[in-house]
């Protein structure tokens, strides 16, 4: 007896959860603009403060683990497991150094005293602590998105290795790699609107 | 849906990396009001590049699929506007 799957309807699931996604990540983005259009000087000042080079690495990270993804998932449609598998792996290694490139930057500025509710950064002007809470926050959620998106790989992976994700059943994967993508393109947005402000 | 090749895919990639280029350098310029324009613009290009192709928008049957980005876009700018309504006034 064959279970009924739905593909379509699977990944029209994912897509409406994704959307609401985009809807989550927008209430905080309207927050940051109207912050930033009240206090542009101060925004614009505490942008320098954040590592350009560490922001752009991790953008190509997460870039990269895009592309890593869509290759996992053109290889196991035309049978390539192997190939599949070893791209998925790369996937989730991507992240997991965009992780610790974050684990890295948080530790620096938490060391200099700029974390939420510090007095160092209490001191300092409004503008400067709204920018500053409006980092944590989002770059946090994104965070813990991304730390998600690689458990969800992770127990793929298992289930490919497994063969229960083969050529003829890989819309788990497929839906994995779309919620990883968005993760992918809420940075593309994050990480100009905080580290390339001019 | 099944796409022929997988050189579409770097290629996109390529274009992702020249467009994160493109965005470092700008930063460095001094546009004033210009920059936050641009570097949006060139956000949108990366993102839409990320949901035609990665996402298999471009590839996907029918309208469904489709409009749903556009859709929720459009909120988006509706909400973000409508707050500036209020807030450019206080």
């Amino acid at each position: 007896m064959s279970t009924h799957r739905d593909n379509t309807g699977s990944k029209i699931g994912m897509w409406l959860f994704l959307l609401s996604e985009i809807l989550l990540f927008g209430g905080l983005f309207i927050l940051y603009s109207s912050y930033r259009y009240k206090n542009p000087l101060d925004f614009h000042l505490a942008a320098w403060e954040l590592n350009r080079v560490l922001g752009t690495i991790n953008t190509l990270v997460l870039i990269t683990s895009s592309l890593c993804m869509a290759l996992s998932i053109f290889f196991i449609q035309k049978g390539g497991r192997t190939l599949s598998a070893f791209f998925l792996f790369a996937t989730i290694f991507l992240g997991l150094l965009f992780l610790g490139l974050k684990y890295v930057e948080w530790t620096v500025k938490i060391g200099h005293g700029l974390y939420p509710n510090s007095p160092h950064l209490l001191g300092r002007s409004k503008g400067e602590v709204l920018f500053y809470g409006l980092y944590y926050s989002m770059t946090g959620l994104h965070g813990l998105h991304v730390l998600i998106g690689l458990f969800l790989l992770s127990v793929m992976l298992v289930l490919m290795l497994k063969g229960k994700l083969n050529e003829n059943r890989f819309i788990p994967l497929e839906n994995t790699g779309l919620y990883w993508h968005l993760i992918d393109i809420i940075w593309i947005f994050l990480f100009p609107l905080f580290y390339l402000m001019t | 849906m099944k796409n022929k090749n997988y050189q579409t895919y770097i290629l996109v990639w390529l274009g992702l990396v020249i467009l994160t280029g493109v965005t470092v350098s700008m930063a460095g310029m001094n546009l004033g009001r210009l920059s936050i324009l641009l570097v949006l613009l060139i956000a949108a290009i990366k993102s839409a590049l990320v949901l035609s192709y990665f996402m298999h928008l471009k590839y996907e049957a029918g309208l469904l699929f489709k409009l749903m980005i556009p859709i929720v876009l459009a909120v988006l700018t509706i909400f973000i506007g409508l707050t500036f309504t209020d807030i450019a006034f206080r």
